[in-house]
C-alpha cells in the first residue's frame, strides 16, 4: 500500500520525554500492530500504535526527532497496521481448555500481568484497555529511569491494579521492573505481556523461565526494519529465521528464550551488534 | 506425486526442485535462508554481498503497488567478513546456496569471491536497477560483463550465474556478453526501473527516490527476456520475475527456464515454494510430461 495522508490533530506530552501524536485516522489495528512512519524526505519507521490513530515517540534517533518538532496541521504519511499482534484471552477460556486436558498455559487468560519498561509501555496501552473491557483481571508493572518518566501511569491505572518501579527510586520499587516482580506470586497469572528495552525483557523472561512460565508470555520484539511487509529479511531472527515485522513483533516467550533476545541485534548492514 | 520427481542437474548443482528463492528476499542471515529451505525451496540464492559494509538507501526501501512491489533496498549487507558464518549457516539447510555478489570491477567480484568461499554456486549481480556504481551500471556494458564473468570463473571451480537487468535495450546482447566470458548460466531478469510519487505531498515515495519493479507487472517482461535468452544461447536460462503461482512457474518454463527463482510472492506465502512444487508436478503428471518437454516448449510450437 501506498503512505496514507494523516494530520496531526492533537501533541500529548507524556514525559519530559516522549509526546503522543494523536491523528485524524484510525486504521483498525489490533493491539500491539505497528505502522510505518514515513516523515517525507528523511525516513520511514516503524512504530507502535499507543491507541487506534495515535502513535508515542521518544525521541532517540533523526526520523522521532523530525517526529518530536511535528505540530497539530502538519502531516506524515502511513503504513499499515502491520504485524501480528498481542492475543488477548478471553475470560473463561481456562475452564473449557482445562475441560479438553490441556494444560500447557494455551488459552488462559483471565489473570494477566502486562510489564512495560519505558516507551514499551506504548503498544501495551491497548492492549491493557481490550483486557479491561473483556472484564480481565490487569495488573500492570510500569519501569522508567524516574517518576517523571512513567509513560501512561494513569492510563493502566484505570485498567487495573499498577505497580511501579524506578532506576533512581523516584516512585514505587527503587531498581528495575525485575524487582517489581518479586512482589507478585508469579504462578498465579495467566499470561504476560512484555515491551520495553530488550535487557530488560530478557531479565524478565529469565525470571518467567525460572519459573516454568516462558510459554505464557508475550514479548514485542524491536529490531531494524527495511521494508516492514515481510519480504526483505532484514529484521529476521535467530535461530528460527522468523520475521520480526511480519511473523512479530509479538512473539512467544518460549520462542525467544532460545533465541538471540539479549544477546545481539543487527544492524542496517546486517553485521550482529551485541547487546 | 512427490517432489523428486521434480529432482533437476542444474549447472552441474543438484536441486530436488526447479525452485529457488530469488536474491535480496529473506537473505540477510542464515537462518532466514535455512528457513525457506525448510518451505521446499531447490536452493536459495543470498542477498546481494558485497566488499564493504552498506546500510543501503533510507527508507521507505519497498511498496506494494496494485501491480507489484517497488523496491529500492541500496544492496545493505555485512560484507562478505562478515557474511561467512551465514553461508555456513545456510548450508545447513541441505540445499545449493548460491551467493549473491556484487561489485563495481572484475577484482571486486574477485575479492568476494575468494572471501565467500563455500558457496555452491556464484550468482553475479550485474543488474540491480538502484545502486550507484554497481549492478546495472556495470551490467549494461556487455565488455563490462564478459570481463566480470570471465574474472569469476578463473576464480572458482563452482558454478558461475550471471543475473541480467531488463533495463537495456536488448538482454540477449548481455546475455552472449556473459555466455563468452564463460558463464555457466544467465538468471533473467532484475527487477524493472520505476516510481512511485506521493499525490499528498510530491515526495518521491522510495527514500532513493526511484527503484525496481517486480510481482505480476513484471512477469510477461521476464517471459519475454527468457524467451529470447533461451533462443539465442547454449547455456541454461534461470527466469524469474513475477512467479507466484505454479501455472506462472510452467510459463516460465515454457519461455525456455531450466529453473524458476522466486521473490515478491513470498510476501503472500512464505510456503510458494512447496505449492509451485506440488502444482507443477501435478501438473506434468495429468500432462504425462517430464521436466525437459515443457523447457522451451513455446519456442518447439512456433519453431519446430
Amino acid at each position: 500500500m501506498r503512505p496514507v495522508n494523516v494530520i496531526i490533530t492533537e501533541i500529548i506530552r507524556e514525559t519530559p520525554t516522549i509526546i503522543t501524536l494523536r491523528t485524524d485516522i484510525e486504521p483498525d489495528a489490533a493491539p500491539g500492530q505497528f505502522v510505518m512512519v514515513w516523515v517525507r524526505g528523511l525516513d520511514e519507521i516503524p512504530m507502535a500504535l499507543s491507541h487506534p490513530g495515535s502513535i508515542t515517540v521518544q525521541s532517540v534517533g533523526k526520523a522521532t526527532e523530525a517526529l518530536s518538532r511535528l505540530e497539530v496541521g502538519d502531516s506524515i504519511g502511513i503504513r499499515g497496521p502491520f504485524g501480528n499482534g498481542f492475543e488477548v484471552k478471553e475470560k473463561g477460556d481456562r475452564e473449557e481448555k482445562e475441560g479438553d486436558g490441556e494444560e500447557d498455559g494455551a488459552g488462559k487468560g483471565n489473570k494477566i500481568m502486562i510489564i512495560a519498561g519505558g516507551v514499551g509501555g506504548a503498544p501495551l496501552l491497548p492492549l491493557a484497555l481490550q483486557a479491561h473491557s473483556r472484564d480481565l483481571d490487569v495488573t500492570t508493572l510500569i519501569g522508567a529511569r524516574t517518576a517523571d518518566e512513567l509513560l501512561f501511569e494513569e492510563h493502566f491505572l484505570k485498567c487495573g491494579a499498577i505497580s511501579i518501579a524506578t532506576d533512581d527510586g523516584s516512585k514505587g520499587h527503587h531498581g528495575f521492573i525485575t524487582g517489581a516482580m518479586e512482589l507478585f506470586n508469579l504462578a498465579g497469572f495467566d499470561q504476560f505481556y512484555i515491551c520495553g528495552p530488550e535487557l530488560m525483557m530478557k531479565s524478565v523472561l529469565d525470571i518467567l523461565r525460572a519459573a516454568g512460565l516462558e510459554a505464557m508470555a508475550q514479548l514485542s520484539l524491536h529490531r531494524y526494519f527495511k521494508c516492514g511487509i515481510g519480504v526483505c529479511g532484514a529484521c529476521t531472527i535467530d535461530p528460527s529465521g522468523l520475521r520480526v515485522c511480519r511473523d512479530g513483533p509479538v512473539l512467544s516467550g518460549d520462542l525467544l528464550i532460545k533465541s538471540e533476545l539479549g544477546k545481539y541485534h543487527r544492524d542496517a548492514t546486517g553485521k550482529k551488534i551485541m547487546f | 506425486m512427490s517432489s523428486t520427481d521434480l529432482s533437476i542437474q542444474l549447472t552441474g548443482l543438484e536441486l530436488e526442485t526447479p525452485t529457488i528463492l530469488a536474491a535480496g528476499v529473506l537473505g540477510t542471515t542464515g537462518a532466514s535462508l535455512k528457513r525457506m529451505t525448510g518451505e521446499g525451496a531447490g536452493a536459495v540464492v543470498t542477498k546481494s554481498i558485497g566488499s564493504e559494509p552498506k546500510e543501503g538507501h533510507p527508507n521507505p526501501t519497498m511498496l506494494k503497488l496494485d501491480c507489484g512491489f517497488l523496491n529500492a533496498m541500496g544492496l545493505p549487507n555485512p560484507s562478505y567478513r562478515d557474511f561467512r558464518k551465514e553461508l555456513s549457516i545456510a548450508s545447513e539447510g541441505g540445499v545449493p546456496v548460491i551467493a549473491s555478489v556484487f561489485g563495481a570491477h572484475p577484482d571486486e567480484f574477485v575479492e568476494i569471491i575468494i572471501g565467500l568461499k563455500g558457496a555452491s554456486a556464484y550468482e553475479l549481480n550485474v543488474s540491480c536497477p538502484h545502486a550507484s556504481g554497481y549492478g546495472t551500471v556495470v551490467g549494461t556494458d556487455p565488455v563490462l560483463v564478459e570481463e566480470i564473468t570471465r574474472a569469476a570463473k578463473r576464480t572458482t571451480d563452482v558454478p558461475v550465474w550471471v543475473k541480467l537487468t531488463p533495463n537495456v535495450t536488448d538482454i540477449v546482447e548481455i546475455g552472449e556478453a556473459a555466455s563468452r566470458g564463460g558463464a555457466d548460466a544467465v538468471v533473467a531478469i532484475n527487477t524493472v526501473r520505476g516510481m512511485a510519487i506521493d499525490i499528498h505531498s510530491g515526495y518521491p515515495i522510495l527514500g532513493n527516490l526511484y527503484g525496481g519493479l517486480s510481482g505480476p507487472a513484471v512477469r510477461p517482461v521476464a517471459v519475454k527476456c527468457v524467451y529470447d535468452l533461451y533462443k539465442a544461447l547454449d547455456i541454461p536460462v534461470i527466469g524469474v520475475g513475477g512467479i507466484g503461482s505454479w501455472q506462472d512457474a510452467v510459463e516460465m518454463m515454457m519461455a525456455g527456464a531450466s529453473a524458476v527463482q522466486v521473490g515478491s510472492a513470498v510476501h503472500d506465502n512464505v510456503n510458494i515454494f512447496s505449492e509451485i512444487t506440488s502444482g507443477l508436478s501435478a501438473y506434468l503428471k495429468a500432462n504425462d510430461h517430464c521436466l525437459d518437454d515443457i523447457i522451451g516448449l513455446a519456442h518447439r510450437k512456433v519453431e519446430p
